[in-house]
């Protein structure tokens, strides 16, 4: 379908709550089924994967950890990634740098460079010849972003920084990132939305926002949780009307009735509203069923992870 | 004792909960309805005879068309109370709605126009390129701004109760830190020294002096240095303002009037978030009015046997017994929902403890999205 197996980075976007870090984790599985040496990169210190692979304390840190043959995990944190970056790129100055307060301050202070460093510490993930001392490459990497609005303010910032800064490393870093990001052959983006008004429309204005500032194509769409919908136009209505006539039904009966009938209307409903995507989208998404597990676990990713597969 | 005091809190009802309040903020994570919820509780409320103001953050568009959210605005709109009559919720005399979307970038440049000493400084700060491209992404400044609008309409004086819809940040309570984060870091003693005229930051644009300058400008480059060496010269200047902003936040915070609502969704993931979010606000000496967990399944019944189902469906409503057997199938999935859900809500009960009373909205088949799904949800939060 998407082909998304040739890209070096993939970035997942997409309003809270829609289940992103799920579908990063098992698409990261599916990955690494496929013999990709992968690394799920998560940037807002949930340390999800870690969770879900048992590691109680949840915390890889800022080092890369490994779940499972193939597939890794990584919480991208900016000051050690600003301390990577100076030791890597600035040598002896990087060293003055990396120890002055007013400087990581002001690193903190400034607009946007959170962003900045998180994207870097991305790319450097993604690259064939890591620059991390000791560190493997990577064949994919799989970015959990923050929720749509700061998803694409970010992907924005490097070339907001490169046109600011005009020369030196920072303009220079800025350059490179936008340049890799803005690849349809290095990089890609992948929109995680629900089935509801609301996830439909970010995803749809995403994409749009995605052609107008910064030139990209939305890559693929995954539309999460949908509930099975056992029983379809005609059943449904049998149902209705059943439930309607059977005043005199048991309780059991009219509770079951009732309940056919909401998953029906519910089911129904984000039908429809994966049809409105579809069409705003141009191609059809790829479609996740609802877990009914009390807490997603590994078996319910690697479900989801056999769906994913089509993706790559 | 316990579960009396928290039946009896979650018997009161929301009016209960924010009798004699004057703020109330409404937290959570992404995707678990406060907007909706703020909005309900709003609206709740002005029913009761108070004029109440909700502000939203990023509401659905039906949503904000419903309360007549005009976009270009950062005012409160008068919400017209007619279609909530029409589905049953008459606002008692006094009782007025109030709506505003909160704009971020407005509000941050309201606040510079208020806190800049003289109309040059405050155009030199706008057109900064700095502030210009990149002051949506300060840290926590959709978070500070809506903190900041909530100080504004609560020192009008305008309104009986300010409910404030926070905006989904993983950490919720960066909201909170925000104002810390910019005025410590103004106050910063390193900084005063980069910020000082005669300091190196203005020395930036003639010769080099110090090692630890050089560096700095072969990382940064000289350029984007001097755009940030304005950007925190002129916001330094405005330090003052910036820390008695802070300090009236912190205040209005803590004030005995200001109650913090946690809003979730019954799925493991909202519900560590709440606890996480309690237990931080817990620790700040902030007061809980209490707990909203939205869009619960619930059943009875759901334990029964499937193979006698399946005959009871077949016998007393006629269905075929293929039909039955889906019909079971459906009534499994509620079931195994409604489960999760009661496990998930008994956990956040009890991590919660007695003091947070919780009340719990059924799932509804349709999204909230005008009057009637407000007047629907609000059903469920304030007593009869």
């Amino acid at each position: 379908m998407a082909g998304l197996s040739d890209k070096r980075l993939l970035f997942l976007t997409g309003k809270g709550g829609v289940g992103k870090s799920t579908v990063a984790i098992a698409l990261g599985i599916a990955a690494a089924r496929r013999g990709l040496r992968c690394c799920v990169a998560e940037l807002t210190g949930q340390d999800r994967a870690a969770v879900a692979f048992g590691h109680r304390d949840g915390s890889s840190g800022a080092r890369e950890l490994r779940l499972a043959q193939d597939l890794w995990t990584i919480s991208i944190e900016p000051q050690h990634a600003l301390e990577e970056y100076l030791s890597q790129k600035a040598g002896p100055f990087g060293d003055v740098l990396a120890g002055s307060r007013t400087f990581h301050g002001f690193v903190q202070a400034t607009p946007g460079m959170r962003e900045l460093l998180t994207l870097g510490k991305a790319w450097e993930l993604a690259q064939p010849q890591r620059r991390t001392a000791g560190a493997r490459p990577y064949d994919l990497v799989i970015v959990d972003a923050p929720a749509t609005g700061h998803g694409l303010a970010a992907l924005s910032t490097p070339r907001t920084f490169a046109e600011i800064a005009k020369v030196g490393p920072i303009a220079s870093q800025g350059r490179t990132l936008d340049a890799f990001f803005t690849d349809p052959d290095a990089a890609a983006v992948v929109a995680v939305a629900l089935a509801e008004e609301m996830p439909v429309n970010e995803t749809l204005r995403l994409r749009r926002e995605l052609r107008e500032q910064l030139g990209i194509e939305l890559a693929a769409t995954v539309v999460n949780a949908l509930l099975p919908d056992r029983l379809g136009p005609r059943q449904g209505a049998t149902v209705a009307q059943a439930e309607q006539a059977a005043a005199k039904a048991s309780p059991l009966v009219t509770a079951a009735l009732r309940a056919a009938r909401s998953e029906h209307v519910r089911a129904a409903a984000q039908r429809a509203q994966v049809a409105r995507l579809a069409e705003g989208l141009g191609s059809a998404p790829l479609e996740l069923p609802y877990l009914f597990t009390p807490a997603v676990d590994v078996a319910g990713l690697e479900l989801l992870s056999e769906r994913l597969e089509e993706l790559l | 004792m316990s579960a009396a005091a928290g039946a009896a809190g979650a018997a009161a009802g929301v009016a209960g909960w924010l009798d004699g309040v004057r703020v109330c903020i409404c937290g959570g994570s992404g995707g678990v309805g406060k907007t909706t919820t703020s909005a309900a509780v709003a609206a709740g409320m002005a029913a009761r005879g108070l004029k109440v103001c909700v502000v939203t953050i990023d509401p659905a568009q039906r949503l904000a068309d419903a309360l007549g959210l005009d976009a270009l605005g950062n005012a409160p709109h008068r919400v017209d109370p007619a279609p909530f009559a029409a589905a049953g919720l008459a606002f008692a005399d006094g009782g007025e709605l109030w709506a505003l979307q909160l704009d971020a970038k407005r509000t941050f440049d309201e606040l510079i126009e208020r806190l800049a000493p003289d109309a040059r400084t405050r155009e030199e700060i706008l057109s900064n390129r700095i502030y210009r491209e990149l002051s949506g992404a300060v840290a926590g400044s959709q978070e500070f701004t809506a903190i900041a609008k909530l100080h504004d309409l609560a020192a009008t004086g305008e309104f009986d109760l300010l409910v404030l819809d926070t905006p989904p940040s993983r950490n919720a309570l960066d909201f909170l830190d925000a104002p810390d984060r910019l005025t410590q870091f103004f106050e910063g003693r390193a900084l005063q020294a980069l910020l000082r005229p005669s300091g190196f930051g203005m020395k930036l644009l003639g010769r080099t002096s110090g090692f630890a300058l050089g560096a700095l400008k072969r990382v940064t480059g000289v350029d984007l240095l001097t755009d940030l060496s304005a950007f925190f010269r002129l916001l330094g200047g405005l330090l003052e303002g910036f820390r008695a902003r802070a300090e009236q936040v912190e205040t209005l915070l803590r004030d005995p009037r200001t109650r913090f609502l946690l809003v979730t969704s019954p799925e493991r993931e909202p519900i560590d978030e709440a606890i996480y979010f309690h237990r931080k606000l817990k620790a700040a000496r902030m007061a809980f009015g209490g707990g909203i967990v939205n869009r619960v399944h619930s059943d009875q019944l759901g334990d029964a046997d499937p193979g006698e189902l399946i005959a009871r469906l077949v016998a007393e409503a006629g269905l075929s017994k293929a039909l039955a057997t889906r019909v079971a199938e459906c009534f499994a999935d509620e079931h195994a929902l409604a489960r999760r859900d009661r496990d998930n809500v008994a956990h956040l009960a009890e991590r919660l403890g007695t003091s947070v009373p919780l009340l719990l909205v059924p799932h509804l088949d349709d999204d909230v999205h005008d009057a009637d799904g407000l007047v629907a949800v609000g059903a469920h939060l304030f007593a009869a």
